[in-house]
């Protein structure tokens, strides 16, 4: 048994924000109670929460293991470790592994080594379609038998309107939820970061915001005529976010996502420097402000990493070149907090809410702190300083733009299933 | 004044003294143009690298020259030659040049930013002849050069540039250069070619876009012509025919622009196609006088970051010619 007391628990499903201890009985939360009114037994393990804030365990809904295939730039144990350090007790992981998770044998491996190797619970999500190469639907009935919990053909959207639809119809039967990455290809074509002044002035190839909310407009009205439950992955545009607000306002079962690194880093942050290259690209300003406002609002439901490692090999190569994806879990609770809660534009409650109830929400499960309830719980300090030394990272990989920022509260424990799986200091 | 970077990268972060500075340093090298003998022996001993990971001709033969006519011995490494096809990075390339000890790497590539890329990671001066869709320095130097030559000055003109600007290192590079004397820019192209963004890439500098030739031509000092870069893009996007229609340098529309106008063209130029044979030859052209400047510039980059590198050296041309060099206008 695990007894953590002396913490101020924050947990969104019960609105609660109050001084708390809670007993964890191996996967279960036994008992829940203002704090010095548990009576443990005697041999229990205590971890003394004194200042620091206890939450329900961390949901990411969308990371890249890399595992099978490209164990070079990380596997499934390095990567659950780094989403440990980061404070995630469970990570939803994108299909577009070699070869991709598009059949429940493919799903049942990256199960079995997460059980083997895993430091927190991996959640797959299966391809929607064969090889994610957009002709047939992939065997998503045989790959919810083994485990997964969602679809997505993430790297690339959902090829046609017409596949798209059928998947959603399919889904919808299924009760299973199905991850946008919504990108017009052909608007998108060979850029390597957001059209605009920036990408003007440096050269690049630019994308216009309009390549990601031209299929979010697609998805919403398709989510409308299918009824199925959308998510749409690492949200970036403004454009977007209105797609989303109207399907809100019309009750469409649709949800999205945003990453720390588009509410913390625009396009003008970039300088050839293949760390600040990823996909969705940083984008303006203006979409920066409209993304907090979106946290802040509601209207974005969860906070999710893409954490996308790649070897340093593929990374330190010409900006053009170099493949999509930045590091994610060790830096998206630090970055929350100096982003969305020191800045006062989102409350600690709601913060917590994006990294909890939110995604759970997205996914139809439960996440909060009382009895019976899974043992799962993030605790994280709103003070202690730190410094993200990416060489330090247990990642197998190093390419995050933060390498380096100093940083003021961050997680300090992860328990997963009754267990303290992470502990800093 | 002395240049205070390793490198030439970019214009941009170059302020006004620095740019007139280098050009000042080009002008004496402009006069051994002009010498039966023009070979120096200030860089002797020196080599310069000449890595080109883009097709080009005249801007490596230019380099080349330049480095010949200092003194230096060149090592060549072209693209079709090279062990880019079997795998190599890029790094790694430069690390296997630099190996062989140059003392300074001139370098072309085809992705924008992968001169500073390499300059990151070496030792010895870069030189960037052109990345991507970024800047081309010594273009841009040559350019200016050549302006105040003909007008006698590079300050508070009026200048247009036409055809492909967004893919184009020498509009940005003429603009972050002649934009910090006060010249004000009209870009004209094909809306495709020339997106609002354009406006703003050089802060303090006055840039308009215009989508029609006659209005971009009215009261101009300068007109730079650009090549249709058609392999730049992956499908080109106007037909031949529309582009002339719209978008020609004839001598009618030339007519617009002030009578001392002058016609800038990089090379190498589509004859009948962005500009018309009369004009390409005609009077207002500077085109060759560029591609003899290019000389002189690259002589003074090269001698600048290389004996900057080691330890200063006596200017060449002082010694070849010690009265004329002191005068430098702008």
């Amino acid at each position: 048994m695990l007894l953590i007391k002396n913490g101020r628990v924050i947990d969104p499903a019960s609105k609660t924000d109050a001084a708390i201890d809670v007993l964890l009985d191996g996967e279960k939360i036994k008992e829940v109670a203002p704090v010095g009114k548990i009576a443990a037994p005697q041999d229990v393990e205590v971890f003394d929460a004194t200042g620091l804030i206890v939450a329900p365990g961390f949901i990411d809904l969308h990371a890249h293991l890399r595992e099978p295939g490209q164990e070079s730039s990380e596997t499934i144990e390095t990567g659950t470790r780094a989403a440990a350090r980061g404070g995630f007790t469970a990570v939803c992981c994108m299909p577009n592994t070699k070869p991709v998770n598009d059949n429940a044998s493919v799903t049942r491996f990256i199960l079995d080594r997460a059980k083997t190797t895993g430091s927190v619970r991996v959640w797959p999500i299966g391809a929607a379609s064969m090889g994610s190469k957009g002709e047939a639907i992939a065997e998503i009935a045989g790959m919810k038998e083994a485990g997964i919990v969602a679809v997505s053909d993430d790297g690339k959207p959902i090829a046609t309107a017409k596949l798209a639809r059928q998947v959603m119809e399919y889904c919808r039967s299924l009760d299973l939820t199905v991850i946008e990455h919504a990108e017009d290809v052909s608007l998108a074509c060979g850029a390597v970061m957001r059209e605009g002044v920036t990408s003007t002035r440096l050269g690049l190839r630019g994308m216009p915001a309009a390549a990601e909310s031209v299929c979010v407009a697609r998805d919403v009205q398709l989510a409308e005529l299918t009824g199925a439950r959308l998510h749409i992955a690492h949200l970036s545009a403004r454009a977007s976010l209105e797609q989303v607000r109207w399907a809100k306002s019309r009750k469409l079962r649709v949800s999205c996502e945003v990453t720390p690194h588009h509410f913390t880093l625009i396009d003008e942050d970039v300088a050839y420097d293949s760390h600040f290259k990823m996909n969705p690209p940083l984008a303006s300003r203006e979409d920066r402000k409209a993304l907090i406002e979106g946290l802040a609002d509601g209207t974005i439901d969860a906070i999710a990493t893409d954490h996308a490692p790649h070897e340093p090999a593929l990374k330190d190569v010409e900006f053009d070149r170099a493949p999509f994806g930045i590091l994610g879990f060790e830096t998206a609770l630090a970055l929350a907090l100096e982003q969305l809660v020191a800045t006062g534009r989102v409350s600690l409650m709601r913060m917590v809410e994006l990294f909890t109830t939110g995604p759970a929400r997205v996914l139809g499960v439960e996440r909060k702190i009382a009895t019976g309830q899974v043992a799962d719980l993030t605790i994280f300090s709103l003070d202690q300083t730190w410094t993200y030394n990416v060489k330090e990272s247990v990642s197998k990989s190093r390419n995050s733009p933060f390498d380096g920022r100093r940083f003021k509260g961050g997680p300090v424990a992860t328990i997963v299933a009754g267990r303290i799986v992470e502990r800093r200091g | 004044m002395t240049y205070r970077f390793r490198d030439l990268l970019a214009l941009e972060p170059l302020t006004a003294d620095e740019l007139s500075f280098l050009l000042d340093q080009s002008k004496p090298f402009q006069e051994i143009q002009r010498h039966p003998l023009k070979k120096l022996a200030t860089l002797r001993g020196k080599t310069v690298a000449l890595a080109f990971f883009e097709n080009s001709t005249r801007t490596r033969i230019s380099f080349g020259t330049a480095a010949s006519r200092l003194g230096a011995d060149t090592m060549n490494l072209q693209a079709e030659a090279s062990s880019i096809k079997k795998g190599e990075t890029l790094l790694d390339t430069a690390f296997n040049l630099n190996a062989m000890k140059p003392d300074c790497l001139v370098m072309r590539h085809s992705a924008s930013g992968a001169t500073d890329y390499v300059a990151r990671h070496l030792d010895i001066p870069v030189v960037n002849a052109g990345d991507g869709t970024h800047e081309h320095p010594s273009q841009g130097l040559l350019d200016a050069l050549t302006i105040r030559d003909r007008l006698g000055t590079i300050k508070n003109l009026n200048v247009t540039i036409l055809g492909d600007i967004l893919h184009s290192r020498v509009a940005r590079s003429n603009i972050h250069l002649l934009g910090k004397f006060g010249c004000r820019f009209t870009l004209c192209g094909p809306s495709i070619w020339v997106p609002p963004e354009l406006e703003k890439i050089a802060p303090g500098t006055e840039i308009r876009c215009v989508y029609g030739m006659e209005e971009a031509l009215e009261d101009t000092h300068v007109i730079m012509m650009l090549r249709v870069q058609t392999e730049r893009l992956n499908d080109p996007p106007l037909s031949a025919n529309d582009y002339i229609l719209l978008y020609q340098l004839n001598a009618e529309r030339l007519r617009r622009a002030n009578c001392d106008a002058i016609v800038l063209h990089p090379g190498p130029i589509n004859r009948g196609i962005e500009i018309t044979p009369d004009v390409a030859d005609g009077p207002q052209s500077c085109v060759l006088e560029q591609v003899t400047n290019g000389v002189a510039v690259r002589m003074a980059i090269l001698y600048l970051l290389i004996s900057g590198a080691s330890e200063s050296g006596t200017h060449p041309a002082l010694e070849a010619k010690p009265k004329e060099s002191a005068n430098a206008s702008d």
